[in-house]
């Protein structure tokens, strides 16, 4: 299964038959009444769904367009992370699988997968990059709370790279015991898939609000993108409509200073973590080390289905610098009273950039609340 | 290409390329398997991904493989399958990268990443330079998989377990059964790796009826200990390895 070029099943051998039993489990299930019965129960009653689509009066007075924030932030553990995890997890449950093994970033993945895991009495241990894990103490005390063993990986850049390479070793030797829940639309196929539906939940109920509430479809629609879930997810329901989408990836300190993770914008195609993508590397084909004031977004990578939609065009991807997504943290926090994510800060920040929006009807998605980066942001304020 | 043949392993540019030439020529080896170092190495242990680490940290480069191919071969006829995963050769585009690899003298290409369903440019690639391929089978891999793996191979590499490279203190069972299953399906010859580190391992699975064993980690340990010294390691570990007394 392939998104024009994209994706593939780049993975040694060993992992093979692991991926064909996820491919055919995740057939089987998908439309399976009591699977969706199940799994929607959980998304309203556990995760919170539907989550509203609110419109920002103070920041639309502001910017001169009406925007409207779909309120992913208000989900049990403060991001869209959950729709996904819960839906694995019960995926994982009916594949028979007792463990769970996860990568994280941030910690918002971890979070929720080790609540997922909690939930539906399945073991939990989740990797996450040396670096991350001093840098996100109170989201590993989290996980550790909710009964997930953390481990901290030391090789490489110390990051979610790292921490998804540690995944798939363990995976390699423990998949007939264990499903690999993997965070992002990333990875080798069905991931992509299988993330992207899961997530898409995001985008029906947007349609249907937008509806409501205007009467007509947006004239755009701004996500982040690290691997790109969020994005995926509010998007793909409006893929075949006449919307503009737009993904905003993390420029860091700039695009010229190579200190950044924007691979769509700056990077080339190249096979890792089991897909063909864009990534960003060196003429030799190494893997890049990548920075991000935002740390769900710091991935050398993204979802292979973003790549097709690049090259195809129907998304527009940019990319703005952490400064501009601190920014537009500090103005959501002030204008609405909302402190958002500093992923979902750089889809806001976005809105600033581009005149043609002006008078328009525009959705962000609000992939998370921000109160996980206030230390960070601590940080850069002193 | 291999009977009862040792495999060893070197991981390229660790210490230092000239040292890698060295240690190739001091193995007492059926077949050389050249590792190029990656920067995300995920089917490989703490080893060889340290040495990699370090061997890129170094300033090591991909055209670095080429040269001590190169430098091999003006000393060595010995068989030489050059190990990668798929981003380097992909990156710097398949063709130049086997052109280059068959020029410099490269047997045939073993790439960890690139299963076969992946693999139908690549091997169209290889077979018009004149490069044979190795394909990875493991323990679980099905039937109808491990035909096409044996058709495509010029010997299958078969991953002794589940997990990725290093050194266990004994063969897995399921080494032995995937050994036998293996041969009651392929035609090609078997090689075994993953895991083997000591001569009773070695002796055991070409009892078994295995064509060749790989060994890695382990000398990559020697590196590690013995630095630029390690030739002389290399040479007796190799040597006492394979002797039947």
């Amino acid at each position: 299964m392939r998104f024009g070029e994209f994706g593939g099943r780049y993975v040694p051998e060993i992992l093979i038959p692991a991926l064909e039993e996820l491919e055919r489990a995740y057939s089987e299930l998908k439309d399976d009444e009591d699977f969706r019965k199940e799994l929607d129960y959980y998304l309203k009653n556990y995760a919170g769904r539907p989550t509203p689509l609110y419109f920002a009066k103070n920041l639309s007075k502001e910017l001169g367009m009406k925007v409207y924030l779909k309120r992913e932030d208000l989900l049990h553990g403060g991001a869209h992370k959950i729709n996904n995890t819960l839906a694995q997890a019960l995926l994982a449950k009916f594949m028979g699988k007792e463990r769970i093994i996860a990568e994280t970033g941030a910690g918002q993945h971890g979070v929720a997968t080790a609540m997922a895991s909690a939930l539906l009495g399945l073991k939990c241990r989740i990797y996450m990059g040396a670096l991350d894990y001093e840098r996100q103490k109170m989201n590993v005390f989290r996980m550790k709370i909710l009964g997930a063993e953390v481990v901290p990986v030391e090789s490489g850049s110390r990051t979610l790279k790292d921490a998804i390479n540690e995944a798939l070793r363990d995976w390699a030797e423990s998949f007939e015991t264990t499903h690999y829940l993997i965070g992002s639309v990333v990875g080798p196929h069905p991931f992509p898939t299988i993330v992207r539906d899961f997530q898409s939940v995001i985008g029906i109920e947007t349609k249907k609000q937008i509806l409501e509430s205007e009467g007509r479809l947006p004239d755009a629609i701004v996500a982040c993108v690290g691997g790109g879930s969020n994005a995926m997810g509010i998007f793909y329901p409006f893929l075949k409509d006449r919307v503009r989408l737009i993904g905003v990836e993390a420029g860091g300190e700039g695009i010229e200073t190579g200190r950044h993770s924007a691979s769509l914008t700056a990077g080339s195609k190249g096979i890792f973590h089991g897909m063909l993508s864009y990534f960003l590397q060196d003429e030799d084909g190494m893997i890049a080390d990548t920075h991000s004031i935002a740390a769900g977004l710091d991935y050398p990578g993204v979802g292979p289905e973003h790549a097709h939609l690049k090259d195809s065009k129907r998304v527009e991807y940019t990319a703005v610098t952490d400064k501009e997504a601190l920014n537009a943290f500090l103005k959501l926090s002030k204008l609405e009273g909302i402190i958002p994510a500093l992923e979902s800060a750089h889809a806001l920040a976005y809105l600033e950039r581009d005149e043609t929006l002006k008078g328009s009807v525009a959705i962000v998605n609000l992939s998370g609340r921000g109160d996980k980066d206030l230390g960070i942001v601590m940080e850069v304020l002193k | 290409m291999i009977s009862r043949s040792l495999i060893v392993f070197i991981p390229a540019g660790y210490p230092n390329k000239d040292k890698t030439v060295d240690f190739m020529l001091s193995a007492n080896a059926g077949v050389i398997e050249l590792g190029i170092p990656f920067s995300d190495p995920i089917a490989d242990g703490e080893t060889i991904q340290r040495a990699y680490f370090s061997a890129l940290s170094a300033g090591f480069k991909l055209k670095d493989v080429f040269w001590i191919v190169r430098k091999f071969r003006e000393q060595s006829d010995t068989k030489l399958v050059l190990m990668s995963y798929y981003n380097p050769i992909y990156k710097v585009g398949i063709e130049d990268f086997i052109v280059n690899a068959v020029s410099a003298g490269v047997d045939a290409m073993l790439v960890v990443d690139l299963p076969f369903d992946e693999a139908d440019e690549f091997v169209k690639v290889c077979r018009d330079f004149g490069m044979k391929n190795v394909f990875l089978a493991a323990p679980n891999t099905r039937e109808e998989r491990l035909r096409v793996i044996d058709e495509l191979s010029e010997f299958v590499y078969l991953v002794s377990t589940y997990g990725v490279t290093g050194i266990r203190n004994k063969v897995s069972d399921l080494a032995f059964k995937a050994l036998e299953r293996a041969k009651k399906i392929c035609k090609k010859p078997l090689a075994v790796g993953f895991g083997i580190s000591k001569r009773e391992h070695v002796l055991e699975l070409f009892r078994a009826g295995a064509d060749g064993v790989v060994v890695g980690s382990a000398i990559v340990k020697l590196i590690e200990q013995f630095g630029e010294k390690a030739d002389d390691r290399i040479e007796e570990f190799t040597r006492a390895l394979t002797s039947e007394t």
